[in-house]
Order: structure tokens, then sequence, then C-alpha cells
């Protein structure tokens, strides 16, 4: 269980955390049907996260980590396991828990920049009237775009777009916020750009967000702590630690590069398996 | 003299040009940046005036060619109609016959878009009520509606229930299938931000479905609103008057068996203005004010 230490973290691989994690993911194994196949997206993957967490779960496509945020979330029971949130077994969506998915039509079309905010802390209770609507000004003016509160999202840019999304899931304050790959539709310029307003939005107000990406400098810029899954199905394969410059280790190898070779090793070791069947 | 075509070692090398870097003109120093559009530009760009321009076409057509044959059993001139619609108009009694007409329609209207919700709502609670509705519609869809007027008849006896009767069947069923389809197409993102939100039951269904399948409810509502105006027409010409009142077509019958032409043809002229205000004065306007509005659709 603490292979990780073995990875060139024996310096601060020493005292675990004394404070409870806030949220806990414990042999989690999720399954979904298709026509054909019984699908198993992860086996049994277990994690903590903590208050103020940046917390990254980096894979290949196909390592299960869009349904395990999809199952935090709330969407989709284990198949064996637990999760949960403050001591709480999570069972169904909740406002607790915010998404912001990659998906542009995430924003309701029908409501403006404001409105779409509004009905956020609205819809669930979460705040009304004058608060409501200071609290969505706020976090609007927040992400910077205070000018466009009573535009309509189809006349809004991709980043625009996700900038709101990431405003209304910040609006309601959760418990803990849950990025599914929110910028990977975007363009190169417009990520870059995001990814740094995303750490600056955190240095102010130290939310605690669980983002799934698989791009390896998106995650060792983002995050904190980085959940290395590997794929079909998605087991845990390291949990490291980044500072947002891609530091150099014990072994001198970059932090990127090291989990390059992670990833790379995998494919190899499947190769290296095939042919005896 | 030959080298310079000839040497092509020399001319898949790009030439070495300098780098430049210049200051940009802040936006605000553009002053105002416009091309101006023609008078005729900006008239062809009024879309009631290329409708009227096409209106304006069909009428001289009409009349032309209604003076050329000259025969007002079979066209009366645009004229006579008007005089006809005018007079009619005028007299009231095409007004309370047009009057009669649609005050039947809504409330077959308004009862088959009540059923409609109903099923749609079923439909959407449970695979049993959506089995339901699929069966039916399939079922009921394809039959006109003014072949179920004969049963009616016998069912609720000559009246206004046998007419809404069966606008009720006309509305029906093409409401309940474009907005069963529209909901069922609601994106999984939008349905997914409505249930993290902690939306359930009818907020859901108000705050979420409804608007995302705005579209295609809009279209069910327009195709329902069609077919019940074509199957009231109908439904006046084969069955004719109620009590002495009847509506526009059983005007359009009456002045047909009394060979007054020009007066069948301003009915038909009421029917078709009717449709047209409907579509454009309510319709668009809701359109505009909605699907258009939030960008989903162009």
């Amino acid at each position: 269980m603490q292979k990780q230490v073995s990875q060139g973290e024996t310096a601060v691989g020493g005292p675990q955390p004394t404070v409870t994690p806030l949220l806990q993911v414990r042999d989690v194994t999720l399954q979904y049907k298709t026509k054909q196949h019984l699908v198993t997206a992860t086996y049994k993957v277990s994690f903590d996260v903590f208050q103020s967490d940046r917390f990254v779960l980096l894979g290949p496509s196909g390592c299960g980590k869009s349904t395990l945020l999809k199952s935090i979330g709330g969407y989709m029971a284990p198949t064996e396991g637990t999760i949960s949130l403050k001591g709480k077994v999570v069972k169904k969506p909740g406002p607790d828990r915010v998404f912001v998915f990659q998906e542009f039509d995430q924003l309701l079309p029908w409501k403006t920049v404001k409105q779409n905010v509004l009905f956020a802390l609205q819809a669930s209770g979460k705040a009304r009237g004058k608060e409501a609507a200071d609290r969505a000004l706020n976090y609007i003016d927040k992400v910077n775009l205070t000018k466009f509160a009573d535009s309509y999202p189809h006349t809004l840019s991709g980043g625009m777009k996700q900038r709101v999304a990431i405003a209304r899931a910040m609006a309601m304050e959760p418990d803990v916020l849950l990025m599914d790959e929110p910028f990977a539709a975007l363009d190169a310029l417009t990520r870059r750009k995001m990814q740094d307003e995303l750490l600056q939005l955190w240095s102010d107000t130290r939310f605690t967000v669980l983002f799934v990406t698989h791009s390896i400098p998106e995650a060792t810029l983002i995050g904190n702590r980085i959940l290395l899954l590997s794929p079909h199905p998605g087991q845990v394969k390291a949990e490291l630690n980044s500072d947002g410059s891609d530091p150099v280790g014990a072994d001198g190898k970059k932090l990127s590069d090291r989990i390059h070779d992670m990833l790379f090793a995998e494919a190899v070791e499947q190769a290296d398996a095939a042919p005896p069947r | 003299m030959t080298e310079t075509i000839t040497s092509p070692s020399v001319s898949r090398v790009p030439p070495q040009r300098t780098e430049y870097v210049r200051d940009t003109v802040a936006s605000r120093n553009f002053g105002v940046v416009e091309k101006p559009l023609t008078a005729w530009e900006r008239l062809y760009n009024k879309g009631w005036l290329r409708k009227s321009f096409i209106i304006l076409v069909i009428s001289i057509a009409w009349e032309t060619y209604a003076r050329f044959l000259d025969n007002a059993l079979l066209v009366p001139t645009l004229t006579d109609t008007l005089t006809a619609l005018w007079g009619g108009l005028y007299g009231g009694e095409i007004l309370n016959k047009a009057l009669n007409s649609v005050r039947l329609l809504f409330q077959g209207y308004a009862a088959g878009l009540f059923l409609a919700m109903v099923f749609t709502a079923l439909a959407m609670m449970s695979q049993l009520g959506n089995d339901l509705l699929e069966t039916l519609t399939a079922m009921f869809n394809p039959l006109p509606a003014i072949a179920l007027l004969p049963l009616s008849l016998i069912w609720f006896g000559l009246g206004d229930k046998s007419i809404i009767f069966v606008l009720v069947h006309s509305v029906l069923w093409a409401v309940a299938l474009n907005t069963h389809s529209g909901f069922k197409s609601v994106s999984n993102t939008l349905r997914m931000v409505g249930r993290n939100y902690g939306l359930g039951g009818l907020g859901y269904v108000l705050r979420i479905l409804i608007p995302a399948a705005f579209p295609s409810i809009l279209t069910g509502l327009k195709i329902g609103w069609a077919f019940a105006w074509r199957t009231l027409i109908a439904a006046e010409l084969v069955f004719g008057a109620t009590s002495g009142k009847g509506g526009l077509g059983w005007y359009i019958y009456e002045n047909k068996n009394l060979l007054d032409i020009p007066a069948v043809f301003a009915g038909l002229l009421t029917v078709i203005l009717i449709g047209l205000a409907v579509e454009n004065l309510v319709f668009r306007n809701i359109e505009a004010a909605t699907v258009r509005k939030w960008g989903m659709q162009n």
C-alpha cells in the first residue's frame, strides 16, 4: 500500500496527516452495463481528499476517472466500496458536491449568466432574494464576467462559458468542487489562461477541488496531490505531490517525466503480456 | 542566365526575412468602423417588406387571371372577393362565424393540450406510461381526425361536443409525440446539472425539462394548432351548422349552395388570414421571446 514511498519520496513520505479527510473513497469498484458487456471502470480504488486540496485524478482515457467522479457526484452507485463526504455516505446527487462538466452545454440556455448562477443558488435553497443576487454577482466578478452578466450563454465564447460554469459552482460554496476535464474542449491558449485563473481563484478562496484530467502538464500545474490511475480497469498506481513547478525529484527526473514513464511502462507491460494468448 | 530557374536546391530554401514587432492601435482609438448599407440593401433586409411584395405579386396575378377568365363562378376577381369579404365583415356575418369557429377551436385545443400534458407526464414517470404513449400515438396519430366524425356524431349528438371530441383527437397525439420526444432528447449534461442542484420531481420537469425541450414543444403546439384548424373547418363543412350558429366552414358550404362564389372565396380568405395571424403574431412572438433569444434555434 505504501508503494509511493519507494518512488523517491522517502524524504517526505513519513508522517501521515492527523486531520480527518473531507472525502474518503474506500475500495470503490465501479461497473456499468453496455448493450453487450458489463464493463469494470475502476477496481478497488481508495484515496482521501483533505480540506483545500487540489486533488487531481490523472490517467489515460479509459481508466475510469470520469466514471469515478460521477460516482462521487452521486450519479452512480459503486458495485462495492464506499464513498463518504464528511463521514456521510454519498447516495445521490446534491449541492454539497458541485460539478463543472467538460461540455459547454452545461449552462441553461434559457437563462442569462446571472440567472444561471442565481438558478443554482435558488434551486438548491442555498440563498434567496438579495443575498442570492449579491453572491451571484460577486462570483461573476471573480471570474471577470461582470460585463456579461446579462448575456445569454450562446453569445459567449467557450472559455467564457466555462468561467460561468465555474462561477456557478463556486457560488454554491460546496464542500468539494468536482471538475471533469473542464478545460479539455478549449483551445491551448485559453486553456492555459483558465488554469492560471483557477489557481488564482483557489488562492483567494481556498476551495477543495477534485480535478479530472488526462493531461500530465495540466495535472502537475493544477494539483497539489496527484492520483495516478492505470487503464482498463482503473486502479491506483501512485499518489504524488506537486507544487506546480514540475520539480526535479531525488532520482534526477522531472515530476512530469516520472508520471509519463509510469503511464508509458503500463503500455509496455501490456504489449509484453499480450503474445502468449 | 539559366541559374535562376534551374537550381532547385536553392529555390527550395525560403527567403530570409527580417523580424518585426509593431504597436497596435487601441480599439478605443479606432473611431467608427462600419460599412454603410445602400438604401436597396436596407429595404431588402426588412422581412415584412419582402413578404408584402410576394403577396402583392400574387394579388396582381390573381386579379389579372380572373379578369382574363371572366367567369365569376370559377374564379372571382380579387376585388369581388374583397368586396364580399368587406360585406361579410361589415354585416357581421363572417365575423360571427369566425368567432364561433375560433371559440370551438380554443376549447378543443386547450382540452387537447391538457390531455397531451397528462400523457407525457405519465410517459416520463414510468416505463409503462412510456409504452402506453408510444402505442397510442402509433395507433391514433395516422388516423385522420375527420374519420372519427361519424362516430363522434353518434356518441355526442349534433353539437359542439362532437366537434370538440374530434379536435382533441387531432391535437392530442401530435403535441404529445413532440413533447415526449423533446423531453427524451434533453442533453444528459443538463439533466445532471438539474439534479446536481437538488432538483427533483415537478421542479425538475418545470425548471429543466420543459425549457430544455421547448423547441420540440413549440413545434408540437404549432402542428397541433394547424391540425385543429384544418379539422375544424372540415368538420363544419361535413356537418354543417349546430343549432343555427355554425362557423366558417358552414359559411363556405352555404354560399357554395347559393352559388355566391366570391363569398366562398371570402370565407377561404378568412381561414387563411386567421391562420397567418396566429402564426405571425402568436407563435412568432413566442419563438422570438424564447428559443431564439436563448440561441436554441436560429
